[in-house]
C-alpha cells in the first residue's frame, strides 16, 4: 500500500512501522498473498464495460414482453425515482438512533399505513424480502398460532413460492399438503380444502388474484371452513384499489409483494415482501415495526418497536432470524402511493384489468386459442391455453420482437398447452398488435 | 459544535386535508369486469399534487443521517462510503427492466454479471462455489445452515446442535434455530473462543460451529485452524458469518481459515448502500465437496452461454424467489471491479489502520478490554460514565449532537456498556481526529447534558417505552385509537 501522509502519521501514532504490522495477529499458515482480481478499473473504464456487457440484455422498453408471475412491469413516476434516490435516505443504516433518523422511520411508518389501509388489516411490518419470504414466515407464525405442524397452500400459487415455503417448512419440521384448485373458475376447490383441513392443520394459504389471474370470490366462505385456523392471504395489492380486501372477510395474516408500486423489474430483486396481521397476533409477527409516540418535548415523533421478538434482543428465541429488510423500498412504495394518490391509483388499477380484458378477448379470436382459460373475474394476469405446443410459441414471439407469456405445461401439466400472460398500464395498443399480429402467424 | 439537524415538521401524508371529493360517478365494477361482491367500497388514501409530495419527502430525508451525511461508525454494520457510479448503472434500462423469467437469450448480460460476480467473491472467500440468491446476511446464515442440514441428513446423521459463542451476532443463532437446531452459547475467554470450553462442548450432536473472524470485539481469533480441526474431527462443519469480511481482504480468507461455509454481506464489505435497513445482499460460499447443496437455480457458463441450471437434485431448494437481490449484486460487482484485488486489500488494510488508530486515541478516555490489535472494529466500555450517572445510551446520544452518527451500543453482550466503534476505510484521519475530540468533550461536558442528549437532532430523546405500551402501528390504527378516546 502507498502510505499517505496522514496513513504514516497514523502509523507512528500506533507505534507501528508498516501496515502490515497490523496484521501480526493473522498467523502466517493462513495469510494469502493478495487477491487474484484484476486490477481496478476507473469509473470511465467500469462505465464502459458494463454498459457493453449489459447491452446484449433486451429490456422491457425493447421488446413488448406479457410476462407477469410475480414481477410486473409497471410505470414509475419521476418523482418516486427522485424521492428515493435521496442520499439521505438511500446510505442510512437501520435505525438505531432514532432521534437522528426521523424521516426514514415516518416514512416507513406511512409505508406500514399505505399498507395496511389497502389489506384494511391492523399491523404491517416495515418489509420482508419479497413475497416468497413472507409466505415461509407465515407458515412458521401459523404454526406459533395454532400449534399445528401442518399447513395446507392452494396448489394455484407459484412455483418459485412453493419452493421457498418448502425450504421454511422443512426448517421447522411442518408439512405442507395442498389444495386444489376448480378447475372451470381457478378459484379454491372448497370440497378439498374440506378434505385436507385435518386437525394438525394450522392454517391454509391461498391467493387472489391466484397465479393464474382468477380474484377469489369465496373469502367468506373459506373463513368459514377454517374456522379458528389461521387464514393467510396473498394479494397483488395494487389490485387492492378496487377489489374487497381480504381484511374485511377476517384473515389472520396478508402478504403481497410491493414491488408492483414504483420498483424496477430489477431481474427479480430486490422486492418487497409485504407482511400484515390482524394486532391479537402483533407479538408473535416476524420483521420490524415502526411506531408512533413522541419525544422528551411531547412532539410526535417515530421508533422501531416490540423490538423483544427480534433476533437481536431474543436471538436464538426470535420470531424470525430478520434484520436487513427492504427499508428503502419501503420508502419507495410510499412515495408512489402519495404520487398517485387514491385516484391515480385507481385509475392505474382500472386500466390494468381494462387491458386485461381487451388483450383476453383479442387472443381468443386467435383461431386455435383460449382466453381467459378460467372462467373468473381477473386482474392483470390469466392463463392462455392453445392447439399449439407453447415452447413453438414462445419461439415464435421472440423471433418476431415480441416475449410471449410464462410457459405453465412443466408446472402444472394438467392445463396442457397453457402459458401466463400479465398486461398492465404499460402496454399500448401497438404492444396488443404486435402480439396478435404473431400469434396470428403461427400455422 | 456547530451541527443542527434540519427539523421540520411534517404532518403525515394522511393528514393531508388535499382528499378527493366523493367520486359518484367511478365506476367500481370497471365495466361490469368486477362482480358487484368483490367491489372495494373505501380507501382512505389522500390525493396530494406531485410539489406537496416531494416536499414532504425531501423534509423527512432532511431528518436522516447518512453516510453521506457524514462518519457512520455503527460497528459489525461497516457503513462505508457507497460510490455513486454504482447507482448510477442500476439505473440502465439495460440492467433495471428486465424480467427475471425473460428468455435466457436475451438476459446473457445479467447471467454474465451474476456468474462473474460468484467468481469474484470466491476468490475473496477462498471457497469454490458461490450461490447469490440470499437476499440478506440473516438469509445467507439460514441458507448455509439449511446446507449444514442437508450434509448431515446425505450421511444419514441427524445432528441436533449448532455451538457458536456468546459474542455472536444475534442473528446467528435465530438463523440456527430457524432451521431446527438447538443453539450452545459457547462463554468467551480473554474476548476470543475458549478452546477448552470448544473442545468440552463439540459431540456427536454438533452440527456446525458458527464463527466471525475476527470476532465482534474486533479481535482475530489466532486459533482459528485449531477449532476447525476441533469441529471437523466431530463431522461437524464450520461457518463464517461474514459480517467482519471487511477487515481481511487480501490478507486472509474464510477458506484459508478452513471455513465451509461463508455468507457475504455486500451491504457492508461491498459498498451497497443500506438503504436505512435495506435491501442487502447475502450471498453464501462453500468448499467443493458442498457445492451440490447450494440453492437452485446455479448459473452456468458453457462456451460463451450462460443459463440457469435446476437440475440440482441434492440442492436445498430456494430460499427466495428468483436469483437473489439483483440490483444489489450489480453494484457489489460495480464495486469490486472498480477496486481491484489490491483496491481491496488496501480497503482492508485502511479499515484496521483507521479502527486502531481511532482505538488508541480513545482508550485511555474508556475502558478497553483486551489488549492489542484489532481488526476493522474496537469495543470500548462506557463503564467510567456510571461515576456520574451516566449510561453509555447517554454517550451515544450525545454524540448525534455533534453530527456524529453514534456507534452500535450495548453489543456483544460480554463487555458491559458496551460502545463498537467500526471507523471503516473511507473515513479520513482528520474526521477520526474530530470524532475523537467530540468524545473527548462529551466526557467533560455537564452530565445533565449528556442526560437530556440530544438537542441538536429533529427529535429529542424519544420514549420508546410509549411506543411499545401504545403500539401505534399504522395511521388506521391511530384513527381507530383517537376515534375511541373521543367515543368515550
Amino acid at each position: 500500500m502507498a502510505l499517505s501522509e496522514c496513513s504514516l502519521e497514523m502509523l507512528q501514532r500506533l507505534g507501528i512501522k508498516s501496515v502490515d504490522e497490523l496484521f501480526r495477529d493473522v498467523p502466517k499458515e493462513i495469510r494469502i498473498d493478495g487477491l487474484k482480481i484484476a486490477d481496478g478499473l476507473s469509473e470511465l473504464e467500469l462505465k464502459r464495460e458494463m454498459a457493453a456487457m449489459m447491452a446484449i440484455n433486451i429490456a422491457a422498453s425493447d421488446m413488448p414482453s406479457f410476462l407477469g408471475a410475480g414481477v410486473y412491469n409497471h410505470f414509475i413516476p419521476s418523482a418516486v425515482k427522485a424521492i428515493a434516490s435521496r442520499s439521505e435516505f438511500v446510505t442510512s443504516y437501520t435505525p438505531y438512533q432514532p432521534e437522528i433518523s426521523q424521516g426514514m422511520l415516518q416514512a416507513l411508518f406511512e409505508y406500514q399505513s399505505f399498507m395496511a389501509e389497502l389489506l384494511a388489516i391492523d399491523v404491517v411490518n416495515s418489509s420482508m424480502y419479497d413475497a416468497s419470504n413472507s409466505l415461509g414466515e407465515a407458515i412458521l407464525m401459523s404454526h406459533r398460532i395454532t400449534g399445528g405442524k401442518r399447513f395446507l397452500l392452494s396448489r394455484a400459487i407459484s412455483p418459485e413460492k412453493k419452493a421457498v415455503a418448502r425450504t421454511y417448512a422443512k426448517g421447522a419440521d411442518i408439512e405442507l399438503d395442498e389444495v386444489g384448485y376448480d378447475p372451470v373458475s381457478g378459484q379454491v376447490d372448497l370440497g378439498d380444502l374440506k378434505a385436507k383441513l385435518v386437525p394438525e392443520v394450522s392454517g391454509f394459504y391461498f391467493e387472489t388474484p391466484n397465479y393464474f389471474g382468477p380474484l377469489e370470490t369465496r373469502a367468506a366462505e373459506i373463513r368459514g371452513i377454517l374456522g379458528t385456523k389461521t387464514m393467510v392471504v396473498g394479494v397483488n395489492p395494487m389490485a387492492l384499489a378496487l377489489v374487497r380486501p381480504p381484511g374485511e372477510f377476517g384473515a389472520d395474516i396478508i402478504i403481497g409483494d410491493g414491488q408492483v408500486f414504483g420498483v424496477p423489474m430489477d431481474f427479480g430483486g430486490p422486492m418487497i415482501g409485504i407482511f400484515g396481521c390482524k394486532t391479537e397476533h402483533v407479538r408473535k409477527m416476524p420483521g420490524r415495526l415502526i411506531g408512533l409516540t413522541v419525544d422528551s418535548e411531547g412532539k410526535p415523533a417515530f421508533c422501531m418497536t416490540l423490538q423483544t421478538r427480534e433476533q437481536n434482543i431474543r436471538r436464538s428465541k426470535a420470531t424470525s432470524n430478520i434484520c436487513t429488510n427492504e427499508a428503502l423500498l419501503g420508502v419507495v412504495v410510499a412515495a408512489y402511493l402519495s404520487v398517485v394518490g387514491r385516484s391515480g391509483l385507481r385509475r392505474i388499477a382500472s386500466r390494468n384489468i381494462e387491458n386485461m380484458d381487451l388483450l383476453a378477448k383479442r387472443i381468443s379470436r386467435v383461431s386455435g386459442f383460449v382466453a381467459p382459460h378460467f372462467k373468473s373475474a381477473h386482474f392483470n394476469e390469466f392463463v392462455v391455453t392453445s392447439k399449439a405446443d407453447p415452447a413453438e410459441i414462445h419461439s415464435h414471439l421472440l423471433s418476431n420482437g415480441v416475449h410471449g407469456g410464462h410457459i405453465l405445461k412443466h408446472e402444472f401439466p394438467e392445463l396442457g398447452n397453457a402459458a401466463l400472460y400479465a398486461t398492465t398500464e404499460m402496454h399500448t395498443k401497438a404492444d396488443h398488435d404486435k402480439l396478435i399480429e404473431a400469434l396470428e402467424g403461427i400455422r | 459544535m456547530t451541527y443542527r439537524q434540519a427539523t421540520h415538521d411534517v404532518p403525515t401524508v394522511f393528514e393531508s386535508r388535499e382528499r378527493p371529493l366523493q367520486d359518484e360517478n367511478f365506476d367500481g365494477t370497471v365495466g361490469g369486469l368486477l362482480p358487484e361482491e368483490l367491489v372495494r367500497k373505501e380507501l382512505d388514501i389522500p390525493d396530494l399534487p406531485e410539489r406537496d409530495v416531494v416536499k414532504h419527502f425531501v423534509n423527512l430525508s432532511q431528518m436522516n443521517f447518512g453516510v453521506d451525511n457524514g462518519i457512520y461508525p455503527l460497528g459489525s454494520c461497516t457503513m462505508k462510503y457507497n460510490p455513486k457510479v454504482c447507482d448510477e448503472v442500476v439505473s440502465w434500462p439495460t440492467v433495471a427492466d428486465i424480467h427475471p423469467l425473460q428468455d435466457q437469450s436475451t438476459v446473457q448480460g445479467a447471467l454474465r454479471l451474476m456468474y462473474e460476480l460468484e467468481r469474484l467473491l470466491a476468490e475473496i472467500g477462498g471457497v469454490d462455489a458461490v450461490t447469490l440468491q440470499p437476499a440478506a446476511g440473516a438469509q445467507g446464515e439460514y441458507t448455509g445452515i439449511q446446507i449444514v442440514r442437508a450434509f448431515h441428513e446425505s450421511n444419514g446423521e441427524e445432528r441436533k446442535e449448532v455451538v457458536l459463542p456468546d459474542t455472536a451476532h444475534g442473528t446467528n443463532p435465530a438463523s440456527a434455530a430457524m432451521v431446527g437446531y438447538d443453539v450452545l452459547d459457547l462463554p468467551s475467554k480473554d474476548g476470543c473462543v475458549d478452546i477448552e470450553a470448544l473442545k468440552a462442548a463439540v459431540s456427536e450432536d454438533t452440527a456446525a460451529f458458527m464463527l466471525t473472524n475476527p470476532n465482534t470485539l474486533g479481535i482475530f481469533e489466532k486459533d482459528v485452524r485449531e477449532m476447525a480441526g476441533i469441529i471437523h474431527d466431530a463431522g461437524a462443519l464450520l461457518y463464517y458469518d461474514g459480517a467482519n469480511l471487511n477487515a481481511i481482504m487480501g490478507k486472509t480468507s474464510p477458506g484459508k481459515m478452513d471455513f465451509d461455509i461463508v455468507h457475504f454481506n455486500l451491504h457492508k464489505t461491498f459498498a451497497t448502500p443500506h438503504g436505512g435497513g435495506g435491501p442487502g445482499s447475502g450471498p453464501v460460499g462453500v468448499k467443493r465437496p458442498l457445492e451440490g447443496f447450494l440453492p437452485v437455480p446455479r448459473i452456468l457458463k458453457r462456451g460463451e452461454v450462460y443459463s440457469l441450471d435446476y437440475d440440482c437434485p441434492k440442492s436445498i431448494g430456494k430460499v427466495r424467489a428468483f436469483y437473489g437481490n439483483y440490483a444489489v449484486l450489480v453494484r457489489a460487482y460495480a464495486y469490486i471491479r472498480m477496486m481491484g484485488g489490491n483496491g481491496l486489500a488496501s480497503a482492508s488494510e485502511n479499515a484496521v489502520l483507521n479502527s486502531n488508530y481511532l482505538k488508541e486515541l480513545l482508550k485511555g478516555d474508556f475502558e478497553l478490554p483486551f489488549s492489542d490489535l484489532r481488526k476493522h472494529e474496537f469495543v470500548l466500555s462506557g463503564r467510567p460514565l456510571k461515576a456520574k450517572g451516566l449510561r453509555t445510551m447517554d454517550f451515544a446520544k450525545r454524540l448525534l449532537d455533534y453530527g456524529f452518527h453514534a456507534p452500535t451500543v450495548y453489543f456483544p453482550l460480554v463487555v458491559d456498556e458496551a460502545i463498537m466503534i467500526e471507523p471503516t476505510e473511507t473515513e479520513t484521519k482528520e474526521t477520526l481526529d474530530d470524532f475523537a475530540e467530540a468524545c473527548k468533550a462529551i466526557l467533560k461536558e455537564d452530565p445533565e447534558v449528556l442526560r437530556t442528549a440530544p438537542h441538536n437532532t429533529a427529535r429529542r430523546r424519544i420514549n420508546e417505552a410509549k411506543a411499545a405500551r401504545d403500539m401505534i402501528l399504522s395511521w388506521r390504527e391511530y384513527k381507530k385509537k383517537a376515534a375511541n378516546q373521543t367515543s368515550a
